[in-house]
C-alpha cells in the first residue's frame, strides 16, 4: 500500500527482501510496537507520548523524535486526518522523506577508475562491508581491487586477504605498520597499470573521531588519491554499527569533516539494534545511507532503500 | 549539540530565582534537563525515567546548602544519585584455585579481542600468569589478530585454528594451562548477537566445559538505547559477572553502562581508554558520572589552577594588565603557567561547555602554536621583550632565524601582542572597578590567551 502511494513498482528486489528479512525481528519488537499503537481508534496525547517514547528506544534522538512528532501531528491537523492508520502512514511518509538520498550514488557511474573508501571507527565493521562490497560489484561484472590500507590493527591486513580470497578479488597490501597513503599510491597505481581495475575499494584502520592524528592521516589519504586520480574518492562511505546511539551524528559530523563522507553503510542490522540514529544523520549533515549490512555472509549486503527500512521498522 | 548539563541547569535557575528550598516546581523544571541530558548520553529511555523518578522523591523539600546555587544542590543530588547507581568498582575473581577462568563475552566489533589482551597485561602487571585462549574461530583472522597482540606483550596464546569447536578449544587450553602452571586463563569467544541461538549454545557449552569465574560483557561505549537488551540476552544464557566498556577514549558518553549496571546488577568493572594495550583502567564512578552528564572535570582543572598559580603571581599579573605595561616576559610566564596545568585538550575537555570547543580548536595545532610562540619569544633579547616597539624589520628576521619560524610568524605574534595588551587594557581597568564581582582574576588574562589556541 505504501509502495503504491509513493509509486514504487509492486514486485520486491532481492535486496529489499533481504533488507525487509533482516528488519523482521526488529519489527516483531519495538518498532512492531508502533504499529499496534496506531491501530487505537482515537488519536490522542497518550498516542503521541508514547510514539515519541518509541522513536527515542530506537535511537533515533531527541531532536529528530520531536521534529518527526511535530511533523506527523501537524499534517494531521492540517489535513485534518481523524484516522490513527492515516496517521501512521503520515508518520512513514515523513520518515521515508527524512531518509531519501538527494544524490545518486557514485560508484556506478561510468569511471576508467573509481575509488571508494570506507572509513569509520574501531569494530564498526569497515573489512567485512568492504569484502561485501568487493564480492557485490565482482558479481556485477566490474574490476575490482582492495588495498589494505588498514596497517595498525593487528591482523586486519590477513582478515581483508580471506575476504578477498572469498570475494575471488585482487588485492594490494603491504606489511603492517606500513603507511596507509603510500599503499593507496601503489593500490592506485597497481589499478591503473597492471590489473586493469575499474573499481578500488580501499579499507582504512579504524579511529575514534577524535583522535586527531589519524583523522589527519584520512585527510594524507583523501590527498593522495585526489593526486592521482579526477575527483577521487568518488565516494567516502563511512560504516556505522547500527547499534550506535547518539555518538553516530558526532562520528558522521567528524568523518564528514575531515573525510568527506558521502554515505552511510549501516551495519549489523541483522541484530534487534534499530539503526535509528540515521534518521538525525540524514537530517542534519545530509549523509544518506547506501547500504546496509545483513549479516555475516558475503551477500549480506542489501542496498538501502528508504521505503522497505521504514517499513521494515514499522511493520506493514 | 551537548551542552553542559549545569550551563543548563543554571538557566533554568535563573528564571525561578529560588531561595530556601527546593519546590516540586523547581526540580520538574530541572529533571527536564536532566532526562534530556540522560538521553543524549544514550542512557535507557526507561532507566532514565526510574532514575528521574527517584532523584525528584528526594529532591523535593531539600534545603539548598548555603554554599550552592539552587542549580548546583540538584545537580549535587543527581551525581550523587547517579555515583550510586553506577555503583562500586570491582575488581576481578581471582579466589578460585588456579588458573581462573575469565571469559569475555559481546557483539562483533565491540573490542573483546584488545580487551583481552589489556586485560592479560595487566593480571601479569598484578602477579599473575596469564594464558590468551584464541576461541573466535568465525571471524576472519581473529586468531592471528590475538596472536599478533600476545606477541607484542609476551604473553603466550593458545589456539587450535579455526576448525575444531570452541569449546573443545576452550577445554584442552584449561589442560594446558594446569599442566603449565598459568593461574589465570582468558578466553576471547566470537562476537555475536545475542539473538543468534546457535552462537549463544556455543558459549553455554564453553561456559560449562570451564567454569569462568568471570563472565565479563564487553560493550562499546558508544551502545545507544539497545544496550539494556543486548546485556539482558547475554545475562540470561551466560550469567556475567561484570562489565568492560570500551572505546571511551572516543567522544560518547557511554550512558549504556548505566542501563546495563540498572538491568543486570553486575558491576563495572573496567574501562577500556586507548587502542595502545596499557589501556585499560579500573572504572571509577563519578568520572563516569560527569561524562554520562557531560560536565567535564572542573574540579580537576581548579584544583589544577591552585597549584599552578600562586595568589601573589596573580596579584601581580593583574596589576601589570591593569596599568597597560604588561610586556613579552609576562607574557612567557603566562604561557608557562598554563603549560603548568597540563596539555591543552585535557584542559579544554575539563571546562564544562568547552567540550565541543576543545574539538574546534585542534589541540596539536594549539600546542604547535604554544610551542612555537614560545620559541619566538625565546629568541628576543630581554631588552626586546621589556619593550616591544625595539622590533624593527632586522631584529625581527634575527628573531625569526632564532626560533626556526618565519618573519610573518613574528610579525603576526607581534600584532597579537598588541591587541591583546590593548584588550587587556580595556578588561583590567574594568575589572579593578568592579572587584567585588570579579569572579577569578586570571579570567582575562587565561581569556586573552585562549584566542591564540585558536589562531
Amino acid at each position: 500500500m505504501f509502495r503504491r502511494l509513493f509509486g514504487k513498482k509492486e514486485e520486491k528486489t532481492q535486496d529489499e527482501v533481504r533488507l525487509e528479512e533482516s528488519l523482521q525481528k526488529t519489527r516483531s519488537g519495538l518498532f512492531g510496537r508502533i504499529g499496534t499503537l496506531f491501530q487505537a481508534n482515537e488519536i490522542t496525547d497518550e498516542l503521541w507520548e508514547e510514539l515519541e517514547e518509541l522513536l527515542i528506544l530506537g535511537d533515533v534522538g531527541m531532536e529528530t523524535t520531536m521534529e518527526l512528532v511535530q511533523r506527523t501531528q501537524e499534517r494531521v491537523r492540517r489535513e485534518g486526518i481523524k484516522s490513527t492508520q492515516d496517521a501512521y502512514l503520515v508518520l512513514k511518509q515523513e520518515m521515508v522523506r527524512m531518509l531519501e538520498p538527494t544524490e545518486p550514488l557514485h560508484i556506478d557511474e561510468p569511471r576508467i577508475l573509481t575509488v571508494v573508501f570506507v572509513v569509520g571507527v574501531n569494530g564498526s565493521g569497515k573489512t567485512t562491508t568492504l569484502g561485501k562490497l568487493a564480492y557485490r560489484y565482482k558479481q556485477r561484472g566490474r574490476k575490482v581491487v582492495l588495498c589494505a590500507g588498514d596497517t595498525f590493527r593487528a591482523a586486519a591486513i590477513d582478515q581483508l586477504r580471506i575476504w578477498a580470497e572469498r570475494a575471488g578479488v585482487d588485492i594490494i597490501a603491504q606489511t603492517p605498520g606500513s603507511d596507509p597513503a603510500a599503499v593507496l599510491f601503489d593500490a592506485i597505481r597497481a589499478s591503473q597499470e597492471s590489473r586493469q581495475a575499474d573499481l578500488l575499494l580501499v579499507d582504512t584502520a579504524g579511529r575514534l573521531q577524535t583522535k586527531y592524528n589519524l583523522m589527519q592521516e584520512l585527510e594524507k589519504m583523501k590527498r593522495v588519491a585526489a593526486k592521482q586520480v579526477h575527483k577521487a574518492p568518488h565516494e567516502v562511505l563511512l560504516v556505522l554499527d547500527a547499534s550506535t546511539g547518539q555518538n553516530a551524528i558526532l562520528q558522521a559530523k567528524a568523518f564528514k569533516e575531515t573525510a568527506g563522507v558521502t554515505g552511510i553503510v549501516l551495519t549489523k542490522l541483522d541484530g534487534t539494534s534499530k539503526g535509528g540514529a540515521v534518521l538525525s544523520i540524514q537530517k542534519i549533515l545530509g549523509v544518506p545511507v547506501r547500504f546496509v549490512g545483513t549479516g555475516e555472509g558475503i551477500e549480506d549486503l542489501a542496498e538501502f532503500d528508504p521505503v522497505a527500512f521504514v517499513e521494515g521498522l514499522l511493520g506493514e | 549539540m551537548f551542552e553542559s548539563l549545569s550551563d543548563k541547569l543554571q538557566a533554568v535557575f535563573d528564571k525561578l530565582a529560588t531561595k530556601g528550598k527546593l519546590t516540586e516546581a523547581d526540580v520538574n523544571a530541572a529533571l527536564r534537563e536532566v532526562r534530556l541530558a540522560l538521553l543524549e548520553a544514550d542512557v535507557n529511555y526507561k532507566v532514565v525515567k526510574d532514575f528521574v523518578a527517584r532523584v525528584k522523591e528526594r529532591a523535593i523539600g531539600v534545603e539548598v546548602m548555603e554554599s550552592l546555587t539552587p542549580a548546583q544542590q540538584v545537580i549535587k543530588i543527581v551525581h550523587e544519585e547517579l555515583i550510586e547507581l553506577l555503583g562500586k568498582p570491582a575488581p576481578l575473581d581471582l579466589s578460585g584455585p588456579p588458573p581462573n577462568v575469565i571469559m569475555l563475552v559481546g557483539l562483533q566489533g565491540s573490542g573483546k579481542t584488545t580487551t583481552a589482551a589489556k586485560l592479560a597485561l595487566h593480571l601479569r602487571k598484578n602477579g599473575q600468569r596469564p594464558l590468551l585462549v584464541a576461541a573466535d574461530i568465525y571471524r576472519p583472522a581473529a586468531v592471528k589478530q590475538l596472536q599478533i597482540l600476545g606477541e607484542q606483550i609476551d604473553i603466550p596464546v593458545y589456539s587450535e585454528g579455526t576448525e575444531v569447536p570452541a569449546s573443545t578449544i576452550a577445554k584442552n587450553a584449561l589442560r594446558h594451562a594446569r599442566e603449565k602452571a598459568y593461574t589465570v586463563v582468558i578466553l576471547d569467544t566470537a562476537g555475536r548477537l545475542q539473538i543468534d541461538e546457535q552462537m549463544m549454545q556455543e558459549l553455554e557449552q564453553v561456559r560449562m566445559v570451564t567454569q569462568p569465574r568471570d563472565v565479563l560483557l564487553v560493550v562499546d561505549a558508544m551502545t545507544g538505547q539497545e544496550a539494556v537488551r543486548v546485556a539482558q540476552g547475554f545475562h540470561e544464557r551466560v550469567p556475567i559477572t561484570g562489565l568492560i566498556m570500551t572505546k571511551i577514549d572516543g567522544d560518547a558518553r557511554g550512558g549504556a553502562a548505566l542501563s546495563i549496571r540498572q538491568v543486570t546488577g553486575v558491576p563495572i568493572k573496567f574501562l577500556g581508554t586507548s587502542e595502545k594495550l596499557n589501556g585499560l583502567e579500573p572504572f571509577q564512578p563519578d568520572r563516569l558520572a560527569n561524562r554520562i552528564l557531560g560536565m567535564g572535570d572542573v574540579l580537576t582543572l581548579i584544583e589544577r589552577a591552585q597549584e599552578a598559580i600562586t595568589e601573589e603571581e596573580a596579584r601581580a599579573m593583574e596589576e601589570k594588565l591593569a596599568y597597560g605595561d604588561f610586556d613579552f616576559e609576562d607574557f612567557l610566564q603566562q604561557l608557562k603557567q598554563i603549560k603548568k596545568l597540563g596539555p591543552i585538550t585535557d584542559l579544554l575537555g575539563m571546562i564544562p561547555g568547552m567540550n565541543k570547543m576543545a574539538k574546534a580548536v585542534d589541540p596539536q595545532m594549539a600546542e604547535k602554536n604554544l610551542k612555537q610562540v614560545e620559541a619566538i619569544i625565546n629568541s628576543m633579547t630581554r631588552q626586546e621583550r621589556r619593550n616591544p616597539a625595539l622590533l624593527n624589520a632586522s631584529r625581527r628576521r634575527r628573531i625569526a632565524r632564532g626560533s626556526g619560524t618565519t618573519v610573518q610568524d613574528v610579525n603576526a605574534l607581534v600584532k597579537q601582542f598588541r591587541e591583546m595588551r590593548k584588550l587587556m587594557k580595556q578588561l583590567g581597568l574594568t575589572g579593578s572597578k568592579k572587584k567585588g564581582r570579579h569572579r577569578g582574576r586570571r579570567g582575562p588574562n587565561l581569556g586573552g590567551l585562549m584566542d591564540l589556541f585558536g589562531g
